[in-house]
């Protein structure tokens, strides 16, 4: 695989270069010249009028894409509950099939959730493919993804989705790499393109680029969906479907990486991720004790406590409250920022929020270019204000 | 017991800015640094090497025989070494870079492909680390690809290490509600998070150190490796496109005294019946 410049069509108009999102390419003598910053991602080949970059893909023989069909999903469960992003896959995926002229399967492994197997098929599932087994109770590593691989390469299906959680973060790399497919991680859109492919949405460097990923030779096209950005399926107990129970393997069971414990933490149980309504505090509180305003603030919303990592940085408050990127993604109905300037990585932990508002002194702060409402000026006095007139309701 | 930590060189994305004219990153000023996960990596096989080599209060010492080796591995272009020589300067004992063209366009799929052929030739590893993902991609993916081409367990997403001998480990992994318990014969690769430890700074005799260290760098050829299997070609997926983020909103300003400010928004939030 190679990127090469074809200097007598070059015309050294610059495009390319303004097309480069990694500055890769710089003129010299009129010409352009590719440098080893180039990460081969191809954005300068359609930017030149000229058709004077090529990128030459040598790839591996293609699977016969036709053997693959159907969108299937991975159901996510804890302790016998089905998670609320395996709604939002269905939502996602039943979209997909339904472009594609396919039936979408889910699949659950878990023990003793008969009556989840019917929720599934009314939200939207054709089939569901359910293991009942004491040993698949919970979420393990290895008995779990064998028993997908098998079923991959049984019913091969064409486009694969599972939550980018915890457990699918861990799983669903093993089964990709096992049935040797491609997967792309954390996706915020997915669409199907002209040829039937389908497009991987995600961001990228901190949420600084967006990439459109596709997975063009191999099959199952596989992706990981972040939580909450999809529409949850709503039950219709009306729709109709069918239940197909997997007998596991005797093998299937083996574990090397044993789960012998689940210990709940309450730190951890400030669900941000589940929040509908967060409220955030930053460096502009000036105080630790600014997050009292914060929490009453939370309180009279009925929100969550969220924070940045200037505050977390300080030690106003833990680390379990952070959002951004080395701290929590959140996409609440409404994310209300007080005294956060908005630096890039906290914007991308809370950009897709539904509602943003910002409160602010500095009319600057970048904060204001992601808010649906800006106000600014002295957040002990606006934020008094708002708590008031919501407890006179 | 041989300890192995694969880490990755990134732009420090904090810092990555777009410029608004040409919808670019800016890469002016941008430093590469050592993917801060990653050092949460190096810092817990420093420690495991010095808690397996430290005698216990028996008398006798944790491991028998040999002390335990820490190596750090990356791939990348020839700027990477600035990396491992951080690694090196904070303690790690041997570092080990993978570089060559041939490799470039790597998805997460032959990245850890590429890896997974390192650590097979270093031979005998009892314990591969990573960061939990990397800064710039954030995908998650190459530490359990690793572990699959290497047909190893895995520990992803570990917040503590409560017990290890050169034998097994006992670890927590972080899930959003609390952490598991897993328990696990070596070898096994571990995804780390930052909840885990609290990195060291170099001395003034490691960086010496680290600055005059040998580094050992192999290409492609030194690798037994499957050429279809590496670079854009060994790669499953492929970038079609990328674009700046449509970060502005045209949102609305309120401004006046916080008491009628506070009507405005609370009417506002109404409507949209969020309180």
């Amino acid at each position: 695989m190679s990127i090469r410049v074809i200097e007598d069509k070059c015309t050294g108009c610059t495009l390319c270069v303004r097309a480069c999102p990694f500055a890769a390419i710089t003129m010299q003598d009129k010409l352009a010249v590719i440098g080893p910053e180039c990460t081969l991602c191809g954005a300068c080949v359609p930017a030149c009028k000229f058709d004077a970059i090529e990128l030459i893909v040598e790839q591996r023989k293609p699977v016969d894409k036709d053997r693959y069909r159907n969108v299937w999903i991975v159901a996510e469960q804890k302790r016998g509950v089905v998670q609320s992003v395996t709604y939002e896959l269905i939502g996602a995926g039943r979209r997909l099939a339904d472009a594609r002229g396919a039936e979408l399967h889910v699949v659950l492994l878990g023990a003793g959730m008969d009556g989840a197997c019917k929720d599934l098929v009314a939200r939207g599932a054709d089939v569901v493919h359910y293991l009942d087994h004491p040993a698949f109770a919970d979420y393990q590593d290895e008995p779990y993804s064998r028993v997908l691989c098998r079923l991959m390469n049984t019913h091969r299906p064409e486009i694969v989705l599972c939550g980018a959680t915890a457990i699918g973060r861990s799983l669903i790399p093993r089964v990709a790499v096992q049935i040797n497919t491609g997967l792309t991680a954390d996706c915020t859109g997915l669409e199907i393109d002209t040829d039937g492919g389908l497009m991987q949405i995600r961001p990228a460097f901190g949420g600084n680029i967006m990439a459109t990923i596709l997975t063009p030779n191999h099959r199952p096209q596989m992706a990981t969906v972040r939580h909450k950005v999809m529409k949850e399926a709503k039950p219709d107990p009306k729709r109709k479907g069918k239940v197909v129970t997997i007998e596991p393997l005797k093998e299937d069971a083996y574990v090397r990486a044993k789960v012998v414990d689940f210990v709940e933490e309450v730190e951890a149980t400030v669900n941000l991720a589940e929040a509908d309504i967060i409220v955030s505090g930053g460096r502009g509180l000036g105080t630790p004790e600014g997050f009292k305003l914060i929490q009453a603030f939370a309180l009279a919303l009925g929100g969550a406590v969220g924070s940045s990592r200037a505050a977390v940085d300080a030690g106003w408050i833990p680390y379990s409250h952070q959002v951004g990127q080395t701290g929590k993604t959140v996409c609440p109905k409404l994310y209300v920022a007080c005294g956060i300037s908005g630096q890039i990585q906290h914007l991308v932990g809370m950009q897709s929020s539904d509602t943003i508002l910002a409160i602010n002194k500095d009319p600057d702060a970048p904060i204001f270019t992601v808010a649906d409402f800006g106000i600014v000026g002295d957040l002990y006095k606006v934020v008094p204000a708002i708590i008031d007139r919501l407890n006179q309701r | 017991m041989k300890i192995v930590v694969c880490i990755k060189q990134v732009p420090d994305t904090t810092n990555v800015r777009i410029n608004p004219e040409t919808n670019t990153l800016v890469r002016e000023g941008v430093e590469s640094i050592v993917n801060p996960f990653d050092e949460y990596a190096i810092e817990e096989a420093i420690r495991i090497k010095e808690r397996l080599d430290e005698p216990a209060p028996t008398g006798k010492p944790a491991t028998t025989g040999k002390p335990a080796t820490t190596i750090v591995v990356t791939m990348g272009p020839p700027q990477a070494q600035a990396a491992l020589r951080q690694a090196l300067s904070v303690g790690i004992d041997e570092a080990i870079l993978l570089s060559d063209r041939a490799f470039a366009g790597s998805d997460t799929w032959a990245t850890s492909y590429a890896l997974s052929k390192m650590i097979e030739k270093i031979g005998d590893v009892d314990l591969v680390l990573c960061g939990k993902q990397a800064i710039d991609g954030d995908t998650a993916q190459v530490g359990p690809g690793v572990a699959v081409h290497l047909g190893l367990p895995q520990i992803t997403f570990v917040k503590k290490i409560e017990e290890i001998t050169p034998k097994k480990i006992r670890a927590e992994r972080m899930m959003e509600e609390g952490h598991q318990v897993i328990e696990c014969r070596l070898p096994v690769l571990l995804t780390v998070v930052k909840e885990i430890n609290e990195p060291r700074l170099p001395s003034i005799r490691g960086k010496m150190r680290a600055k005059k260290a040998e580094i050992t760098t192999w290409t492609a050829a030194d690798l037994d490796v499957d050429q279809d299997s590496i670079g854009l070609k060994g790669s499953p997926t492929v970038v079609h496109k990328i674009y700046a983020p449509d970060r502005k909103k045209e949102g609305r300003v309120l401004d006046g005294e916080p008491a009628d400010v506070a009507t405005d928004i609370v009417s506002e939030l109404k409507r949209l019946s969020l309180v």
